[in-house]
């Protein structure tokens, strides 16, 4: 599928949610036309598929996207549990409404409006009142890179790296490093401690791969907000990653291995 | 304008660089400044590595551990598409 990563997801335990008795339950949705623009039609096939009943195409979707579903619908909603049931009703929604979707957008486009819809009333009746700036550290002023790295204005070469400030290459990709078992937690480590707002647009994008549009559009950020959100989430990232390397590096040393 | 100034990639700093890469990479800057950040990334070493390490935090991230649905939630959504959209459901 366009667009998406391939998740590696780990089933969650969650309350028991009968798919039956909410599908008895929820109208059909009133979709309204998503408000946001993708480039792409290349989903025909699957719409067809999923027209005609395929049980498997279905599948396919419900595997790839549930995981960045979930992630969005706990945008606008409080508990995980909620999300959960924000994203079963979501697909429902799809599985209700799939003759009504007119190609205009992408699927998933057409899919994360439905999703806004639902998750957006859910969580005014569950009155969520904290706004995201209140969660997480409050203040993000600290550079995201020690200024004393670079020299100063008088220098021949002023805000140019120092020979000690310069970064230094990484011993092996964090790539391996996060597919690895020891480091899966790595990166899941270093966005915890990223202010919320950071955190959630960091997840969007780049763990769930979503475009920027779709981003300001959930989150209802400016483009140029949320590419500072963007830009202080993953600096601050690397800067996770390049610490943990420094540490690694020293503790290879005092052991007397690597060079 | 000093000499740094007039060699292309020199008119910008490294402290620039850093705080421009996202902008960089999201393909927003206007075309002068992003053929001077590359001019800059072809002649700095520093700032070559950081605009990498960016790039693979960036893809790092695409395995960070997810959560997702029940195997249950989503066999039972499966089931729910078979019975209103499967081949044998009655419409």
């Amino acid at each position: 599928m366009r667009h998406m990563r391939s998740p590696k997801p780990s089933s969650e335990p969650g309350p028991d949610h009968h798919v039956s008795a909410r599908l008895a339950a929820i109208e059909p949705p009133v979709i309204k036309p998503p408000d946001i623009k993708t480039d792409d039609s290349a989903d025909v096939p699957l719409v067809d598929r999923l027209r005609a009943g395929e049980a498997d195409a279905f599948a396919e979707i419900v595997r790839a996207w549930s995981p960045m579903m979930l992630r969005v619908a706990r945008s606008y909603v409080s508990t995980d549990a909620s999300a959960q049931e924000v994203v079963q009703d979501a697909w429902l929604a799809l599985i209700r409404g799939i003759d009504r979707f007119e190609g205009r957008s992408s699927l998933r486009t057409w899919m994360l409006a439905i999703l806004g819809n639902l998750g957006r009333s859910r969580g005014v009746r569950e009155a969520r009142t904290v706004p995201l700036s209140s969660v997480g550290p409050a203040q993000d002023d600290r550079p995201l890179v020690d200024p004393d790295r670079f020299r100063g204005p008088d220098d021949q070469w002023p805000r140019h790296w120092t020979p000690v400030g310069q970064p230094r290459p990484w011993p092996r990709s964090p790539e391996e490093a996060t597919v690895a078992a020891e480091g899966r937690s790595l990166l899941a480590a270093g966005m915890a401690q990223l202010p919320e707002r950071q955190r959630r647009v960091v997840a969007l994008r780049d763990v769930h791969g979503l475009s920027s549009e779709e981003v300001c559009s959930i989150l209802g950020l400016s483009a140029s907000n949320q590419r500072v959100l963007l830009h202080r989430g993953r600096s601050r990232l690397r800067e996770h990653l390049e610490l943990y390397y420094a540490a690694d590096a020293s503790a290879a040393g005092d052991r007397g291995v690597g060079t | 304008m000093n000499d740094a100034q007039a060699t292309p990639g020199l008119s910008i700093s490294c402290q620039e660089v850093v705080e421009l890469v996202t902008d960089y990479l999201e393909g927003v800057l206007d075309s002068d400044t992003a053929a001077e950040i590359e001019a800059h990334l072809v002649l700095c070493d520093g700032c070559n590595i950081y605009v990498e390490q960016m790039r693979a935090t960036i893809r790092a991230l695409g395995n960070v551990p997810v959560s997702t649905l029940s195997e249950d939630a989503q066999a039972e959504l499966v089931r729910a598409f078979r019975d209103l959209r499967g081949p044998t459901a009655s419409r």
